[in-house]
C-alpha cells in the first residue's frame, strides 16, 4: 500500500516533466536532451527562492515558469532553428539536435556547478506527516502531487480546448500540412519548445520539495522523461501520464523491495520490453 | 608494371590496391613504427599520455566504423569498456590474460548484438537514449550484484603487465582496427553500410538486410571497445564500477571522433590527438569546468565543424583544386 | 510457347487504421508482359506497388513470384527474389557518384555481382539507360531525367524478374518524355516483365500489353489499353459521376 501511494505521488511529478519533453518533441520535433538540466535548474530556482526569501516552492513556479519559457524560447531561436533550416533530411536534424542539446546540457551542468558547486541540495519544507488510510506520508509529497495534477490537467485541457492547443496538435500530426493551412509552424515550434521547458522546470520546482538533487543529476531525469515519452507513444498525452505513474510505481517498488540503487534498471527493464514488443509505444499508432 | 583501368580507378594488378591505398598503408606503417618507440624515450608522463591517446584512438576509430556511415550515435562505449574491464578483473584468477581478452571480445559482441536487435530497427533517437543509459544500467547491476553476492563493490587487478606493455598492446589493437576498417571499406559490407547511411529504404529495396548489417557492425565496434577495456584493466590495481563505467568516456569518444571526422577511417585520430592533449590540460588546470568544456566542444562540432577536421580539409582541398585548375 | 505467371496477386488488402487503401486486389502478370496499373489519384496504385515490393506490409492476401510465395516478406528478401523498383519521388544516394548509385542495385539483389564483374555490368547498364560518360559525377549534379535514369539503371543492374516503375515518366518535359518512353519500350522488346504506374495515357497506350484500372483501392477493369480506356466505368472513375 505504501509503495502504491508513494509511487503514485512520484509519478505525478514525472508526468509533468515528461509532458514538457513531449511538447518539445511532438511539436518542435527536437528531442531535447537538455531537458533534465532544465528540470534541475527549476529545482535550484525553487531552492534559492525558498532558502533566500522564504517563499514557498509552489509559489516559486510563478517566477520559474515564465523564466524557463523565455530561456527555452531563446534556446530554440538561437540554437535549434538554424539546425531545422539547414537540415536536408529528418535524420540529419535528429543527429544535429541530439548533439546540440547534449552540448547545451553539459553547458547547463557546467554553469550550475560554477554557481552552486557540486554538493547535494535539499531543504525541508512541509515535512509534516499527513495521514492517508491510516498511514503517514510527508505532506510535501502530497502537495507536489496535487500541483502536478493541476498543472497536467490544465495543460491537457488547454491543448484540447484552445486555439493554440489545436495549432500545436495540428503541427504535431503533420507539420507540412499545418503550414499549408496557414499555421506559422516555426512560431508554433518555438512556442511549444518554450512552454515545454516551462512545464519541465515547474516539475523540477515541485520535485525539489522532497528529492535531493545536485548539479549533475539532470541526465537521470532526461533518461526517465525520454523513456516515459517513448513508452507512452510519442504523440499521446494520456499514454505519457499513465506511463509516468507506472514508472513511479515500478521505481518505488524496486527501491523498497530489492535495492534503491536499481531504480534506473527498473525504468530500463520496462523500456526494453516496450521496445521489443510495442515499439510504437503503448498508445501510439503504428506509423505508415 | 602492367596497369589497366576498371572501376574508374587505376589499379595495380598484383596487389589489387590503388596507389593511394599503398601510400596510405606505408604512411600508416611508418606512423605506427614511430609511435611504438615512445616507451623507449619516456616512461613517465609521456607514456601515460601515450596510453590515453592510443586508447581513445582505438575507441573513437571503432566507434566511427559503425556510427560514421550509419549516423547512429552510440553512447554505449563506456558500457562495453567497463564490461571488458570487469571480465579481466573477475576472471584473472581462473584464466590466463589472453583468454580473458577473447572472452571480453565475445561478451562485447553478444551485448552489442542484443542492443542492436532491440533498438536498431527503430529510429536513431531510440538508439541514443538506450545507449545513453546503458552504462549506468550495467553499473547499477554490477554494483548491486557485487554488494549482494560479495562484500565490496570493487575488484583487485594484480598482474605484472606494466604501462609499457599496455601501450604496445593498444598499438597492436589500433593497427588491427585500421585493418578491419580498411577491409570493411572495400568489402560488400562497407558498401552496404554506405548505402544504408544514404537511404535505408533504397538499401532494403536493393536486397540489403539493413538490420543485419547494422547489428553486425555494432557488434564489431562493441567487441573492440570491450577488448580495450580488458587491455586497460591492469592500469588500475583496483577497479570499481564508477571507474569502469564512467559515462564521460562515451561522450569523449563521440566528441573526438566527430571533431576529427567520422566519415573517414583516418578522421577520428585527427580529433583524438589534439583533444586528448587539450583535455589533459583542462582536467589538470580547471577540474570543475570539464562539463562546460564538453558542452562547448559539442556545440563547436554541430555549428562550426559539422564534418570534422577532415571535412574542413576536404573542403579547402576542393577549393584549392578549383583555384589550381583555373590558374 | 506456354505462358508463365511472373507475379500473382490474390485478395491483397491494405488498411491504415480504418482507411482501406487497397481492397481485395487480385491479378496476375505474365512473364515478358508489360502491365499498366492506372486509376485516378488516391486510388491505391502506389500503395499496391509498395505492397509488392515490401515497402509496406500487406494486411491480408497472398503474393507470389514465379509460383513461390513472397507474402509478408521484408523488402530485402523480395528484392533478392527478383523484384526491383523505382520510386515515385526519386531516391538518390546523395553522397555517392552515379556509378556507385547504379552499382548499389547490383551487389545484393537478384543477380549479385562484385569486383570486375560488377564493373562490367555497371558499365553495361549505364550505357543502356544513356548515362554514358557521366559515371563519375555526383548524383546531386544530375538533371531530373538523368536521376530517373540512375534509378532505372539501379533497378536493371541485377537483371530482375520483374520491375516496378512508379510514375517513372512523371515530371519530365515532352522532349524527355519521348526519350523516356523509348527507353521503356526498349526494355519491353528485351522481354522484361514490367508493371508501370502512370498518369500519362499516351504512354500507357503505347507501352502496355494490358491495363489494370483501380479506383478506391479496388480493381474496376482489366484488359487491353484500348478496351479499358473506353470502358464507361473507367471513364466515370476518372471524371466523376456527373460527367459520365
Amino acid at each position: 500500500m505504501d509503495i502504491i501511494i508513494i509511487g503514485m505521488l512520484l509519478g505525478g511529478a514525472y508526468a509533468l516533466m515528461a509532458m514538457g519533453l513531449q511538447l518539445q518533441y511532438g511539436v518542435a520535433r527536437i528531442m531535447n536532451l537538455a531537458n533534465g538540466e532544465m528540470l534541475v535548474a527549476g529545482s535550484f530556482a525553487a531552492f534559492w527562492i525558498f532558502t533566500g526569501y522564504q517563499y514557498s516552492p509552489v509559489l516559486s513556479i510563478v517566477i520559474v515558469a515564465p523564466l524557463a519559457f523565455g530561456a527555452n524560447w531563446l534556446i530554440y531561436k538561437i540554437f535549434m532553428r538554424p539546425l531545422v533550416k539547414r537540415a536536408k533530411s529528418e535524420g540529419q536534424l535528429e543527429v544535429d539536435s541530439i548533439l546540440s542539446t547534449f552540448g547545451q546540457s553539459f553547458i547547463l551542468v557546467g554553469l550550475m556547478l560554477a554557481l552552486f558547486g557540486g554538493e547535494y541540495f535539499s531543504y525541508s519544507y512541509l515535512e509534516e506527516p499527513f495521514e492517508i488510510m491510516g498511514e503517514a506520508y510527508e505532506l510535501n509529497r502530497i502537495i507536489a502531487f496535487l500541483f502536478s495534477a493541476v498543472l497536467c490537467g490544465s495543460l491537457y485541457f488547454w491543448l484540447n480546448r484552445t486555439r493554440l492547443g489545436l495549432t500545436f496538435r495540428a503541427v504535431s500530426v503533420n507539420a507540412e500540412a499545418a503550414g499549408l493551412v496557414g499555421i506559422n509552424v516555426p512560431r508554433a515550434a518555438a512556442l511549444a519548445f518554450g512552454i515545454g521547458g516551462a512545464v519541465t522546470a515547474s516539475g523540477g520546482a515541485l520535485l525539489s520539495m522532497f528529492l535531493t538533487f545536485d548539479a549533475s543529476v539532470g541526465v537521470i531525469f532526461t533518461m526517465k522523461a525520454l523513456v516515459i515519452v517513448i513508452m507512452g507513444g510519442v504523440r499521446d498525452i494520456r499514454g505519457t501520464i499513465l506511463i509516468a505513474f507506472v514508472l513511479g510505481l515500478a521505481e518505488t517498488a524496486v527501491a523498497s523491495l530489492i535495492d534503491p540503487g536499481l531504480t534506473l534498471a527498473a525504468a530500463y527493464f520496462l523500456f526494453i520490453i516496450i521496445l521489443l514488443f510495442r515499439p510504437e509505444g503503448l498508445f501510439g499508432r503504428r506509423s505508415v | 608494371m602492367r596497369r589497366r583501368y576498371y572501376g574508374g580507378r587505376r589499379r595495380w594488378e598484383f596487389v589489387g590496391m590503388t596507389r593511394r591505398e599503398l601510400y596510405g598503408l606505408l604512411t600508416g606503417i611508418i606512423i605506427f613504427a614511430l609511435a611504438s618507440l615512445l616507451p623507449l624515450v619516456n616512461t613517465g608522463y609521456g607514456l601515460s599520455l601515450g596510453v590515453t591517446i592510443a586508447m581513445y584512438t582505438v575507441l573513437s576509430t571503432s566507434w566511427a566504423l559503425f556510427s560514421g556511415p550509419t549516423h547512429y550515435i552510440s553512447l554505449a562505449t563506456a558500457a562495453f569498456f567497463g564490461l571488458g574491464m570487469y571480465v579481466v578483473g573477475g576472471g584473472l584468477e581462473m584464466y590466463p590474460f589472453p583468454i580473458l581478452i577473447l572472452i571480453a571480445a565475445g561478451v562485447g559482441a553478444v551485448l552489442a548484438g542484443f542492443i542492436g536487435i532491440a533498438t536498431l530497427r527503430l529510429s536513431g533517437v531510440y538508439f541514443v537514449i538506450f545507449t545513453l543509459g546503458l552504462a549506468e544500467l550495467i553499473r547499477q547491476l554490477v554494483t548491486w550484484g557485487q554488494t549482494t553476492l560479495g562484500t565490496s563493490s570493487g575488484l583487485y587487478v594484480l598482474t605484472n603487465i606494466d604501462e609499457k606493455m599496455i601501450y604496445w598492446q593498444l598499438l597492436v589493437l589500433a593497427a588491427f582496427v585500421y585493418l578491419i576498417g580498411w577491409w570493411i571499406n572495400r568489402s560488400k559490407l562497407g558498401f552496404a553500410l554506405r548505402i544504408i547511411g544514404n537511404d535505408e529504404k533504397v538499401a532494403a529495396h536493393s536486397g540489403i538486410n539493413t538490420a543485419l548489417v547494422k547489428v553486425l557492425l555494432f557488434m564489431v565496434s562493441g567487441s573492440i571497445a570491450a577488448v580495450t577495456g580488458a587491455l586497460l584493466a591492469p592500469r588500475w590495481t583496483y577497479i570499481e564500477p564508477t571507474i569502469a563505467f564512467s559515462p564521460m568516456l562515451s561522450f569523449l569518444v563521440v566528441i573526438m571522433a566527430l571533431i576529427g571526422g567520422a566519415h573517414r577511417l583516418w578522421g577520428p585520430v585527427l580529433g583524438v590527438v589534439p583533444f586528448a592533449l587539450v583535455w589533459d590540460l583542462i582536467t589538470a588546470k580547471f577540474p570543475n569546468q570539464t562539463a562546460l568544456m564538453l558542452g562547448i566542444a559539442f556545440l563547436l562540432i554541430v555549428y562550426a565543424i559539422p564534418h570534422g577536421f577532415i571535412g574542413l580539409g576536404e573542403k579547402y582541398w576542393a577549393k584549392y583544386k578549383v583555384w589550381r585548375d583555373r590558374a | 510457347m506456354t505462358e508463365v505467371t511472373a507475379l500473382s496477386i490474390q485478395n491483397v488488402s491494405k488498411n491504415f487504421g480504418g482507411l482501406v487503401a487497397v481492397d481485395q486486389m487480385t491479378f496476375d502478370v505474365m512473364e515478358h508482359e508489360v502491365v499498366g496499373l492506372i486509376g485516378p489519384n488516391g486510388s491505391g496504385k502506389t500503395t499496391m506497388l509498395n505492397l509488392i515490393s515490401g515497402f509496406l506490409k500487406l494486411s491480408s492476401g497472398q503474393v507470389g513470384v514465379f509460383g513461390k510465395s513472397i507474402t509478408g516478406r521484408s523488402a530485402n528478401r523480395i528484392a533478392r527474389r527478383g523484384i526491383a523498383r523505382t520510386f515515385q519521388l526519386v531516391r538518390m544516394l546523395p553522397s555517392m557518384t552515379v556509378r556507385e548509385n547504379v552499382a548499389a542495385g547490383g551487389v545484393f539483389g537478384y543477380q549479385r555481382y562484385w569486383g570486375v564483374e560488377l564493373d562490367r555490368r555497371t558499365n553495361f547498364v549505364i550505357e543502356q539507360v544513356g548515362l554514358g560518360g557521366k559515371d563519375a559525377m555526383p548524383v546531386v549534379a544530375l538533371t531530373y531525367i538523368d536521376q530517373k535514369r540512375v534509378e532505372l539503371a539501379r533497378a536493371l543492374i541485377s537483371d530482375p524478374q520483374l520491375i516496378l516503375l512508379d510514375e517513372w515518366l512523371a515530371g519530365l518535359n515532352p522532349k524527355e518524355m519521348e526519350i523516356g518512353i523509348k527507353l521503356i519500350n526498349e526494355l519491353r522488346f528485351e522481354g522484361r516483365t514490367l508493371i508501370i504506374v502512370e498518369h500519362y495515357m499516351d504512354a500507357i497506350r503505347s507501352l502496355c500489353d494490358r491495363c489494370i484500372v483501380m479506383n478506391s483501392g479496388a480493381k474496376i477493369a482489366e484488359g487491353s489499353p484500348h478496351e479499358v480506356l473506353s470502358d464507361p466505368e473507367v471513364v466515370r472513375a476518372y471524371l466523376g459521376d456527373n460527367d459520365a
